[in-house]
C-alpha cells in the first residue's frame, strides 16, 4: 500500500476537486489564521485569548466548537485546553460557541484519502497532512469520523498554552517583573516570592497585549489533567434535568412547530386542505413546504394533533417503491458498470481460486435509523434583519449557509446557537429540520418558532444507514486464508450527503464504501476487496461507523466462516494473519480477558470479530446463551487503543455505548420500504436494546498505537459480527442477514 | 384546572386532553421531562403521580389526580448540591450520562423503584428499568448507579458525609 502508482489510480473522494482547489489559494494563505469570531461577540467585561478561551472578571469559558451529543467531546476538548492554561475542568464552563470557519475540523478528512488508517509511509502521512488544507479553506467546521480528539489534540493545548502564557505576559507588566519570574498554575499567575494574580483578575489588564507567539506545550510526563478520568462538565445538568437541549430551548412570545412530510420519500405534494385543523384549539397558521405542511400553534401538543388533522394529496414519488426493488438496485450493482473502487488488490485472487475448494456466502445489511433519543427541533427568529437560530447540530457553518440561502440575509447576519443533543450518531449532520423552522420563522417575522418533529417523522425521513450486500469467496490455506475475494456494494453516503445536500465536491471512489474491508492490515497472499456504488435510491448518511457498520460484519462474519471450515480457532487465526502490533495486542487482550478457549457449558457460546475503522484497532468477545426464551446475551469484552488516552472513564463510556449501539442494530435495527415510504414508525417497530439485554461489560484500553484517536464510533462496528459468531458457536446456525432477530428469538 | 406539580399549585387553560408533557414543557416551562417518542415507550417523559412513574407524554392532563413530581422536584441543585437526591448522587459518582437525554426520565424510574424497593434485585431493576430506552446504551452504569443508591439509602449516615462527586459543571 501507499506507492505512488496506486495512489495515482486512486483519485480522491471530495478530497481530490478540494485539494486542486487548496493548491490554488496558495500554501501561504493556508498559514493565516481565521479571524477570531469570539471579538464580535463579547460582553464588555471579556477578552478573548485565542478563539477558545474566553476570560472576564466572572470566569473563564472555554469553547469546544464540536458537537456534545453524548461522546463527551466538550469534557476532553476542555481538559486539553486546562492542562496548559493550568485551571481545574470545574473552575471553567464549556460551549458550544458561534458558527464559524475558524472551528474548521481538520482530521475530519483524513478518512476520505485512500490510504489505510494503519498505513505510516510518508505518501501516506503527507497526503493526511494535505488535506488539512482543504479542511481549512472549505471551513468545516463540523462534528463526525471519531475526529474531535485527533484535530483537537495539538489545537486546544495549543490554545490553553497560548491563553496562559499571555497572561503570564499581562501580569509581568502589571507587576512590572520578567515574565521569566512568574509561574501559571491553578488558574492564577505566581511571583518568586509566592503573589498570586488570579488568571480573572488580568482580565482587565489584557488590552494591547500580543498573544503569546510560542508557548511550551506541557511533556506528557507532567500532565495532570490529561490521561485521568474527569467528571463530565455537563454531568450535572444532565442528573438534575437542567441540562439545555436543543428542545429545551425558552422565549418569549415563542410559538411552536411541527411537520408533516410525504410519506414517500421525495415525493412532492399535490394539494392539501387545512380548513378542519385551523379550527383546532391553539393553532395559528399551516404553512405550505415543498414535500407537506407546517403547523404553527401555541402549544407542541396542539401542532401535533392540528397536523393530523390536515388532509393532503400526495403525490407518489418516482423512485423504487418496495424492499425488494431497493435490494435489486443493490444486487444488480455488483457489475463492472458500478465499480467505486479496489483499493486492495494483493496476489492474484482468481488464480488463488482456480482448482481450489472455495468457500463463498452472500450477506446483507438493511437500512437503519439513527433514532436519537431527541427527535429532531430547531427555533428560529427572525427579527429585523437578523435570524437567531437555536438548534442541536453536527455542523453550524452548513445550517448557516442554507439558511443563508433560503432567508435572503448574509451569513454576517445568521447567529447559530448550538446547544446540546439528545444524541447524534450522523443525524444531525443534516439541518433539513434548521431549514423548515427558517422558512417557519419567516412567515412569523418577530416571533420565535420553536419547530419539534415527531418521532414518526423523524424514524420516517431519516436518511439512514444504507441497504448494504457483501459477497466473498474465500480459499483456506492450513492456518490462514490463502485467498479473499470480497465484494461489498452500497450507496455513497459521501455522494449522497456531502455531494448532493451538502454541496461539497464529491468525486471519485468513496473510499467508506468498502471502509474497514479494504483497509484491514490482515495479511493474506492473495486478497482483494472491490467496492460497488448501487444508486441512492433512499437518502443515506452517515451513521455511527459509517461503511464499517456494514463491512466489519460482512468481513469478519466471512473470517469466521473460513476458521471454521477449517476446525480453525477463530481468534487463532485473526492472531496468525494480522500485521499490525496494537490490532495484535487487542486481539491478545480480549482472548486473556474473555478466557478464550476455556470449555462452556452446552448452550452457551463466544464469539470473536476484531475491527480497526477511524484508526482505532477494536477487538471484541461477546457470550451468549441460548435459553428457553431465546438467545441472551451475557457478557460482553473490549479491547481498544487509541494511541493515547486522555480520559478513561470517558473511553470506556463510548466503548460500552457504541457496543450497545452496534448490538441494538445487529439485533432488531431494520427500515424496509413500501410504497416508497418507510415501514417503521416509532419504537414499537424500530425498537433497541434495553436494559434487561444489555450485558455485562469488561473493556480494557491499550496505548500501543502511534497517533491520538477518538472513540466515538470504533466499538461499534465489530459488535454485530462478534454477536453473529457467538450465536453460530452456540447453536450452529450462521446468520448472514441483520437484523438477527429475523432468523432467531432472543432472550 | 388546577394541577399541583412539585407541590406548586398551577392555574392552566387547555384542552383537556393535551397530555401532561406537554403541559410541563410548553406551558409552565418544566422542561427536565422531555419529549422522546409520544406513546409510553421510551420512558424520557417519566414524571411521579403520587409516588407512582407514569409517561407523562401519554397521560391526559384532565386525568391527573393528586400531586405530579418531576426531576426539578427532587432536589434544589441551585442551592445546594448536597441537595441532590440518593439516585442523582449516585449517578453523578457513575457518571452515568451521555448525552442525557433520556437520563430525567431513567432517574424518575429509579427513584419511583428504590421508594418501593429499596433492596431490589438485578431482576426486579431489570423489571423495572427496561421501559426506559437509552440510545447511548448507559445501562451498566444506572444498574451500577441504582446499587450504589441502594447501598446508600440503606447507611443514611455515609451518604450524607459523602462529598458530591461534581460540584457544579456547565
Amino acid at each position: 500500500m501507499g506507492t505512488l502508482a496506486k495512489v495515482t489510480r486512486r483519485t480522491f473522494l471530495f478530497g481530490s476537486v478540494a485539494i486542486a482547489g487548496g493548491a490554488a489559494f496558495g500554501f501561504w494563505k493556508y498559514r493565516q489564521p481565521y479571524e477570531n469570531p469570539l471579538s464580535k461577540r463579547l460582553e464588555p467585561s471579556e477578552k478573548t485569548l485565542t478563539p477558545y478561551v474566553i476570560i472576564s472578571k466572572d470566569g473563564i469559558k472555554i469553547i469546544a466548537p464540536r458537537a456534545e451529543m453524548g461522546q463527551g467531546s466538550h469534557t476532553s476538548l476542555a481538559a486539553l485546553v486546562a492542562e496548559e492554561l493550568r485551571v481545574k475542568l470545574s473552575d471553567v464552563s464549556v460551549i458550544h460557541g458561534p458558527a464559524s470557519k475558524a472551528y474548521y475540523n481538520a482530521a475530519v478528512m483524513e478518512e476520505a484519502v485512500p490510504f489505510a488508517q494503519v498505513d505510516e509511509s510518508s505518501l501516506a502521512r503527507n497526503v493526511r497532512e494535505f488535506t488539512k488544507v482543504p479542511a481549512k479553506f472549505l471551513g468545516l467546521h463540523i462534528t463526525g469520523g471519531s475526529s474531535s480528539i485527533a484535530d483537537g489534540f495539538d489545537k486546544m493545548r495549543m490554545a490553553g498554552a497560548v491563553a496562559r502564557d499571555t497572561l503570564i505576559e499581562a501580569a509581568a507588566i502589571n507587576l512590572r517583573v520578567p515574565a521569566s519570574t512568574l509561574t501559571a498554575d491553578d488558574g492564577a499567575v505566581t511571583t518568586i516570592d509566592g503573589r498570586r494574580i488570579a488568571y480573572i483578575d488580568l482580565a482587565e489588564s489584557l488590552d494591547g497585549i500580543e498573544l503569546a507567539k510560542e508557548p511550551m506545550l506541557t511533556p506528557q510526563s507532567e500532565w495532570r489533567v490529561l490521561g485521568q478520568s474527569q467528571d463530565r462538565v455537563d454531568m450535572f445538568g444532565k442528573v438534575t434535568g437542567t441540562a439545555e437541549f436543543g428542545i429545551d430551548v425558552e422565549l418569549p412570545e415563542m410559538l411552536f412547530a411541527t411537520v408533516r412530510m410525504n410519506p414517500s420519500i421525495g415525493g412532492k405534494m399535490r394539494s392539501f386542505d387545512a380548513s378542519k385543523a385551523l379550527n383546532e384549539r391553539g393553532v395559528e397558521s399551516i404553512v405550505e413546504l415543498d414535500n407537506g405542511i407546517a403547523v404553527i400553534a401555541t402549544n407542541t401538543w396542539y401542532a401535533f394533533n392540528a397536523a393530523r388533522k390536515v388532509a393532503i394529496d400526495w403525490q407518489q414519488s418516482d423512485g423504487p417503491q418496495t424492499q425488494k426493488e431497493l435490494l435489486n438496485l443493490v444486487l444488480d450493482s455488483f457489475d463492472d458498470d458500478y465499480k467505486d473502487s479496489r483499493f486492495r488488490d494483493d496476489g492474484d485472487c482468481d488464480e488463488g481460486c482456480e482448482n481450489a475448494e472455495i468457500i463463498s456466502a452472500e450477506y446483507h445489511v438493511p437500512y437503519l435509523a439513527h433514532a436519537a433519543m431527541e427527535p429532531l427541533n430547531a427555533t428560529a427568529l427572525l427579527k429585523d434583519g437578523h435570524l437567531d437560530i437555536w438548534a442541536g447540530n453536527q455542523w453550524p457553518t452548513l445550517a448557516r449557509s442554507k439558511a443563508a440561502e433560503i432567508s435572503g440575509l448574509s451569513e454576517d447576519d445568521i447567529e447559530i446557537h448550538t446547544l446540546l443533543m439528545g444524541g447524534g450518531f450522523g443525524r444531525r449532520l443534516e439541518p433539513v429540520y434548521i431549514e423548515q423552522a427558517v422558512k417557519l420563522a419567516m412567515k412569523h417575522e418577530g416571533r420565535p418558532i420553536k419547530l419539534t418533529w415527531t418521532r414518526e417523522e423523524d424514524t420516517t425521513h431519516d436518511h439512514y444507514r444504507p441497504l448494504a450486500v457483501a459477497r466473498f469467496r474465500g480459499v483456506m490455506g492450513d492456518h490462514i486464508p490463502e485467498t479473499i475475494d470480497f465484494e461489498t456494494a452500497s450507496a455513497s453516503v459521501a455522494a449522497s450527503q456531502m455531494g448532493e445536500r451538502a454541496g461539497i465536491p464529491a468525486v471519485g471512489p468513496d473510499p467508506a464504501i468498502a471502509q474497514s474491508a479494504w483497509d484491514q492490515p490482515y495479511k493474506v497472499p492473495n486478497y482483494r476487496v472491490t467496492a460497488y456504488r448501487a444508486p441512492a435510491a433512499i437518502p443515506v448518511s452517515s451513521w455511527r461507523s459509517v461503511g464499517a457498520s456494514q463491512n466489519g460484519f460482512f468481513h469478519e462474519s466471512m473470517l469466521d466462516e473460513l476458521a471454521h471450515s477449517k476446525g480453525l480457532d477463530p481468534l487463532k487465526m485473526r492472531l496468525d494473519m494480522i500485521n499490525h502490533l496494537p490490532s495484535q495486542k487487542v486481539l491478545e487482550a480480549v482472548q486473556a480477558m474473555s478466557n478464550w478457549g476455556s470449555p462452556l457449558p452446552k448452550g452457551t457460546g463466544r464469539g470473536i470479530a476484531y475491527c480497526l475503522s477511524f484508526g482505532v484497532p477494536v477487538a471484541e468477545v461477546i457470550e451468549v446463551v441460548n435459553t428457553d426464551r431465546g438467545i441472551k446475551i451475557t457478557k460482553a469484552f473490549a479491547a481498544v487503543d487509541v494511541g493515547v488516552a486522555l480520559d478513561p472513564r470517558n473511553i470506556e463510556a463510548q466503548v460500552f455505548g457504541g457496543l450497545n449501539f452496534g448490538l441494538a442494530a445487529a439485533m432488531m435495527g431494520e427500515v424496509t420500504f413500501d410504497k416508497g415510504a418507510a415501514q417503521q414508525s416509532n419504537f414499537h417497530n424500530y425498537n433497541s436494546i434495553r436494559m434487561n439485554q444489555s450485558p455485562d461489560f469488561s473493556i480494557k484500553i491499550l496505548e500501543n498505537g502511534t497517533r491520538v484517536k477518538g472513540i466515538g464510533e470504533p466499538a461499534t462496528p465489530p459488535a454485530a459480527p462478534a454477536l453473529a459468531n457467538a450465536i453460530f458457536s452456540a447453536t450452529g446456525k450462521r446468520i448472514r442477514e441483520l437484523p438477527l432477530s429475523k432468523h432467531i428469538k432472543f432472550a | 384546572m388546577k394541577i399541583t406539580i412539585n407541590k406548586i399549585v398551577h392555574d392552566i387553560d387547555v384542552d383537556p386532553n393535551m397530555p401532561l408533557l406537554w403541559v410541563l414543557r410548553d406551558e409552565l416551562n418544566i422542561k427536565g421531562p422531555k419529549f422522546g417518542c409520544g406513546i409510553s415507550m421510551c420512558g424520557a417523559c417519566t414524571v411521579h403521580l403520587n409516588g407512582q412513574p407514569i409517561r407523562s407524554c401519554s397521560y391526559p392532563v384532565s386525568a391527573v389526580s393528586g400531586e405530579v413530581t418531576t426531576i426539578e422536584g427532587l432536589s434544589n441543585p441551585d442551592d445546594d448540591p448536597k441537595s441532590l437526591n440518593a439516585v442523582q448522587q449516585a449517578w453523578l459518582e457513575h457518571q452515568v450520562a451521555q448525552c442525557g437525554y433520556c437520563q430525567s426520565g431513567q432517574i424518575m424510574a429509579a427513584t419511583a423503584l428504590l421508594q418501593k424497593t429499596p433492596n431490589p434485585t438485578d431482576e426486579q431493576i431489570d423489571a423495572a428499568m427496561s421501559g426506559n430506552l437509552c440510545r447511548c446504551g448507559t445501562y451498566p452504569r444506572i444498574k451500577a448507579a441504582i446499587k450504589s443508591a441502594s447501598a446508600s439509602i440503606s447507611e443514611p449516615t455515609s451518604q450524607n458525609t459523602t462529598e458530591p462527586a461534581v460540584k457544579q459543571g456547565v
